[in-house]
């Protein structure tokens, strides 16, 4: 059993499959926990208890809901596309998946060994946005029209300086696997790229909340003005699969800030995979507590944020960068 | 880009940090809800239910209200009906049982004081009007029912019956 068990681990592909299932019950377990914890966040700061009966602390309501969600009627718009309407959320998903295969969990654990493992996320979950762009069109629907609209200007803006800064980081480390540039960094706070180039670490944290349409970036759902945005017009678990894939993209640009700035796996003491699971939920907490504050900025400010302030200020930070890796080295 | 708009860039930043501040103290502040079945407030006397009749200090079971109907008057919603004898005209004999709206001549005190509180929106114009202080807001939130006719409260007998309650 143990030597068929070696086999196929000896096997890419065999890996390839097990570590895309495990990273599948990776996503739909963070999945709840988050949901449970953004609710819990917002009671908090609003000084109410949030979920409290199903479960302990309400830890199972979640899942209660997933449940409801499953049992609701698919309904397709009449009028729709309905090839498109239901490829979208299936297109939502799937690239969601394959981000999760270059994350460095730990050092001595790497299934699948890759050196553009940055490149990946980053081509990959560009995809997001073709989804909701399919969505708002097979929708049929004015406000999931906008809705769709809006995210692929946000999503276009945003794109440019989360570039920028992550290249900072590549060219410090000098790599674009991601164990080799948390690796790169130690294991006190400050050896950590955070510390080093503040800048786009800040620049990287704004661009990743616009990115997964995060308030106070959500104009592409922007419940006040547009009913639900992209999803107004999906039911059951098409509008669960976005919201899954909503929650993934949160954990995976989390996974990226963790990799990049936080030093991954490292930590003062006991470095291992708990160290990067606790900074994706320190970062995840932090997201989660800023969309319970902030208000969403108007759809001009959005992109003048980008335009104005973030792009220039990551070309900047670009510049300073690679002057200071050409004359110091690495 | 000039100095003003880096300066009220940064501004604005702090005004985010400050907003954080605020909802990162609230996060670690005390609840303020009730979990109702488990636990419940204590500070119902704060709470207004339907309007009932203030007895008098020496006879708590006997009503305040001298049958003036300001409160009725004052109802924007029709919620009263005050019934009290009508008296006798001139030559012709008393008939006891004929009632109606207050005020009457010669009556001090309502025969009957219904509140069809179905009718009413609590806006408290009745215990302003009062001239006798003889209205006041309940403060029982537990009254429910299917029914629509039982919440026309007999007021008298509901001040009897707490009088006698308080009695015993």
């Amino acid at each position: 059993m143990m030597n068929v068990f070696h086999l196929l681990l000896a096997n890419p592909a065999a890996r390839l499959v097990l570590w895309l299932l495990l990273m599948f019950a990776f996503i739909g377990f963070n999945a709840l926990i988050l949901v449970w914890v953004e609710r819990k966040v917002a009671g908090y700061v609003q000084l109410r208890p949030g979920p409290l009966h199903v479960g302990p602390q309400g830890l199972l309501q979640p899942l209660a809901d997933a449940v409801k969600l499953m049992g609701k009627q698919l309904v397709t718009p009449a009028a729709g596309d309905k090839l498109l309407f239901w490829a979208a959320p299936l297109l939502a998903f799937a690239p969601v998946t394959v981000c999760f295969l270059p994350m460095p969990f730990d050092a001595r654990f790497n299934p699948l060994p890759m050196n553009l493992g940055l490149v990946l996320i980053l081509a990959f979950s560009g995809l997001g946005v073709v989804s909701l762009c399919l969505a708002g069109w097979g929708s049929n629907s004015k406000f999931s029209l906008l809705g769709a609209a809006r995210a692929v200007a946000q999503s276009v803006a945003y794109e440019v300086p989360l570039l920028l800064s992550v290249m900072a980081v590549a060219i410090c480390a000098g790599s674009l696997d991601l164990y080799a540039i948390a690796g790169h960094q130690g294991a006190w706070p400050w050896q950590w790229y955070a510390m080093k180039n503040p800048l786009a670490f800040f620049i990287f944290l704004v661009c990743a909340v616009a990115e997964t349409n995060r308030a106070p970036f959500d104009l592409p759902e922007a419940e006040s003005e547009l009913t639900a945005g992209f999803h107004t017009e999906y039911s059951g678990m098409g509008f669960g699969i976005f919201f899954l894939a909503e929650y993934a993209n949160m954990v995976i640009v989390a996974g990226v800030a963790a990799a990049l700035f936080l030093g991954g796996w490292q930590g003062p003491f006991f470095s291992g995979v708990w160290w990067f699971l606790l900074k994706i939920y320190a970062i995840l907490v932090f997201i989660i507590w800023m969309r319970w504050t902030f208000p969403r900025v108007r759809f001009d400010q959005l992109l003048n944020i980008s335009w104005k302030w973030l792009t220039p200020l990551a070309l900047l930070d670009l510049a300073l960068v690679v002057v200071v890796v050409g004359h110091l080295g690495a | 880009m000039t100095i003003a708009s880096i300066k009220s860039a940064l501004s604005g930043l702090k005004s985010l940090a400050i907003g954080l501040g605020i909802t990162g103290r609230a996060f670690c502040e005390k609840n303020v809800t009730v979990i109702y079945p488990q636990e419940e407030v204590d500070n119902l006397s704060t709470y207004r239910g339907h309007v009932e009749l203030v007895g008098k200090e020496d006879a708590p079971s006997d009503p305040k209200c001298m049958a003036c109907g300001l409160c009725a008057r004052s109802c924007p919603s029709n919620c009263f009906t005050i019934l009290c004898p009508v008296p006798a005209k001139d030559g012709e004999t008393c008939n006891p049982a004929e009632m109606g709206p207050a005020p009457q001549k010669g009556s001090k005190a309502p025969a009957e004081f219904i509140l069809d509180f179905s009718l009413c929106s609590l806006c408290g114009q009745c215990v302003k009007a009062c001239a006798t202080g003889g209205l006041q807001f309940s403060n029982d939130p537990y009254k429910t029912s299917f029914n629509r006719e039982d919440f026309k409260y007999d007021l008298i007998e509901l001040l009897r019956k707490e009088a006698l309650k308080r009695a015993m």
